[in-house]
């Protein structure tokens, strides 16, 4: 297994209102699998990609990713578990507005230690892989917004994690260019990577293979679609 | 990720961002480089007064006692009052003291004033005139130019004959040496029968350079009869200071007949006393001149530190994305420390570039050098500036939650 939440809550303190963001919520997520979380907003989805995603910690629970307890780690620990185990994809790319593409994708591999040759290499790979093999040395203003993604994707995947987390990957990008990156999901998952895109667009949902409604800090309902 | 390529990787990003906002670096590192020019030409003044100083009085050998009526720091008026009714010390006193001491090299009476001497048309004003004897050569530590010092016959004889100091020798002779010639100091005329060395003094007065030195009894002749002596025992060994101290005490006392209740009614002055007063003096003129230059440091430094809360401020999100793609707290506070540090350290180097010629300019009126050591201290104190002001940003920045920040627009 690699995702097991085990009665998983959060909660936010708002002055002297307590707010339940995710109330006891039990999940697991198996290797390979291409999950949406879907819900409106307010409903606790982005809470829920947090806690995966090992941005945010628990209030109560447990959960274990890739075999290991992350639910009491502290802030470092957490930060070489998204190094190693996490690729995020964000809707508004976040890529470094100064660094060009090829430094944008290196980034998690100085993180994690690479040294710079063979650093940059494997940023190279990533880079093909997604198509962008010439326009490495552009800045992402120099970029249109699916290339921009496409950069965020080959970050996501250069250092090999366990689970690709993508927060409504398609956003900020038209409907043609979002059904580019939905079809570079689509091969991934193919090739074997676990997939989790939280959205609130059905036609991105259903390219996954499970859907998860989350509605008031609760699992409201878990299908898998064929 | 190890330290070092943390540090490379951080000099790289902290030299981005500098260069990102050029305007915003310059006007930083202005407020260091004013702190900085200051603090070391302060310094440097300081190095350069103590050793104007301490060259002014390497004249006073460690190793000669000045016995004189009073001492050379009196504390207080009462102490004054007292010692103003010491009887004078007279020539018959300094001569019984020759014949007494034993671990006494040379011992010089001497009595001075001021004149003017005339040379021809030439003349110079307010020259210390010395009266004393041969082994003032010893115990004053003389250094011949030209010609000679005065002879053991010529005092004995009282001979017109002097000694005059460099600066008295270019005053009045210009083309022409100065030995040979007769000049007249006071109404009297005296040959000049040697040229000290230049010894140079503090800011340059030239005070040591401006005198004229003539065997006693012409001294006492011409200007003064019954003056104030100076008896100067120069010691055989420096190492015997206290000894010969005491053995000059004890035949003192006995010389002029004190009591054994009586206090001292003489001093023995030594050049201790004039560090140890010019040591406490410029430590308080130091402390003083580099608080309140300091200060401007100070202000460079809290300049820094605004400027660095803005730099974190916007850069929010991008600190968030680096944290949720596995950047340590370390790693973050690195990269904003030495942006810091960098700052301060450019400010430094162009410091030490203005303040170079503002030495070469300093110059001119003291002996000032910039020594490695100021350059030095100039560099750690810029770099300590910018980890201490940089560090309370830095650390905001990198105990961000990731999920705020990236939520940051």
């Amino acid at each position: 297994m690699l995702i097991r939440l085990e009665k998983i809550s959060r909660r936010y303190q708002m002055g002297a209102e307590t707010i339940h963001a995710l109330r006891e919520v039990t999940l697991e997520i198996q290797r390979g699998e291409y999950v949406a979380i879907m819900g409106p907003s307010g409903s606790g989805k982005s809470t829920l990609m947090n806690l995966v995603g090992c941005l945010d910690t628990p209030t109560g629970g447990q959960y274990e990713l890739n075999g290991t307890q992350v639910s009491q780690m502290d802030d470092n620990q957490l930060a070489e578990v998204r190094n190693r185990e996490i690729g995020f994809i964000f809707q508004t790319f976040n890529l470094l507005p100064r660094s060009d593409a090829l430094r944008n994708v290196e980034l998690p591999l100085i993180y994690s230690g690479m040294p710079a040759d063979e650093r940059r290499k494997v940023a190279l790979e990533a880079l093909s892989s997604v198509g962008l093999a010439d326009r490495i040395h552009h800045k992402p203003n120099e970029l249109s917004g699916g290339q921009r993604q496409r950069v965020a994707v080959a970050r996501a995947l250069v250092n090999k994690p366990s689970i690709l987390l993508a927060d409504e990957p398609t956003g900020n990008l038209d409907s043609k260019t979002g059904a580019e990156i939905m079809a570079l999901f689509e091969e991934l998952s193919k090739k074997g990577h676990t997939i989790i895109v939280v959205t609130h667009e059905e036609d991105v949902a259903r390219q996954a293979r499970r859907i998860i409604r989350i509605r008031d800090g609760l699992i409201a309902s878990d299908e898998r679609v064929a | 990720m190890n330290l070092l390529t943390e540090l490379k990787e951080g000099a790289g990003i902290s030299w981005g961002a500098i260069r990102a906002n050029k305007m915003r670096s310059v006007l930083t590192t202005l407020g260091i480089v004013i702190g900085i020019v200051t603090v070391t030409l302060m310094g440097t003044a300081i190095e350069g007064l103590n050793r104007a100083f301490l060259k002014s009085i390497s004249f006073i050998g460690a190793d000669v006692l000045y016995i004189h009526r009073f001492q050379w720091f009196m504390h207080g008026q009462e102490e004054w009052l007292k010692a103003q009714k010491r009887r004078p010390i007279t020539l018959e006193q300094a001569k019984s003291l020759e014949r007494q001491l034993t671990l006494a090299m040379a011992i010089a009476p001497m009595a001075n004033t001021d004149d003017r001497i005339q040379y021809k048309k030439r003349h110079s004003d307010n020259v210390t005139i010395i009266g004393t004897t041969e082994e003032f050569m010893v115990t004053g530590g003389i250094i011949i130019a030209q010609g000679r010092f005065l002879s053991g016959p010529e005092v004995e004889g009282g001979r017109p004959v002097c000694v005059i100091g460099s600066q008295v020798a270019t005053n009045l002779f210009l083309q022409e040496s100065a030995l040979g010639n007769k000049i007249t100091i006071g109404k009297q005329s005296f040959e000049v029968v040697g040229v000290l060395e230049k010894q140079g003094g503090l800011l340059d007065n030239g005070s040591l350079d401006n005198q004229a030195i003539i065997p006693l009894k012409q001294f006492l002749g011409s200007f003064w009869s019954h003056p104030d002596y100076t008896v100067e025992v120069k010691i055989k060994e420096l190492e015997q200071i206290g000894e010969a101290k005491e053995e000059l005490r004890s035949a003192m006392r006995k010389i002029r007949r004190l009591a054994p209740n009586e206090p001292d009614d003489f001093a023995i002055n030594q050049q201790d006393q004039i560090l140890d007063m010019f040591h406490r003096l410029a430590g308080t003129i130091a402390t003083i001149g580099l608080f309140i230059t300091g200060l401007s440091l100070f202000v460079g430094g809290i300049g820094i530190m605004n400027i660095m809360f803005v730099s974190v401020a916007e850069r929010t999100r991008e600190i968030g994305i680096r944290k949720a793609i596995g950047a340590k707290r370390r790693t973050i506070l690195l990269q904003f420390l030495i942006e810091a540090a960098s700052i301060c350290l450019l400010g430094g180097l162009l410091a030490l570039g203005i303040a170079w010629p503002l030495t070469l300019v300093m110059q001119r009126f003291m002996p000032a050098t910039m020594s490695p050591i100021i350059v030095g201290i100039a560099l750690l104190v810029s770099l300590l500036t910018g980890v201490l002001s940089g560090f309370f940003p830095a650390w905001r920045a990198a105990r961000m939650n990731p999920v705020d920040a990236l939520r940051n627009e």
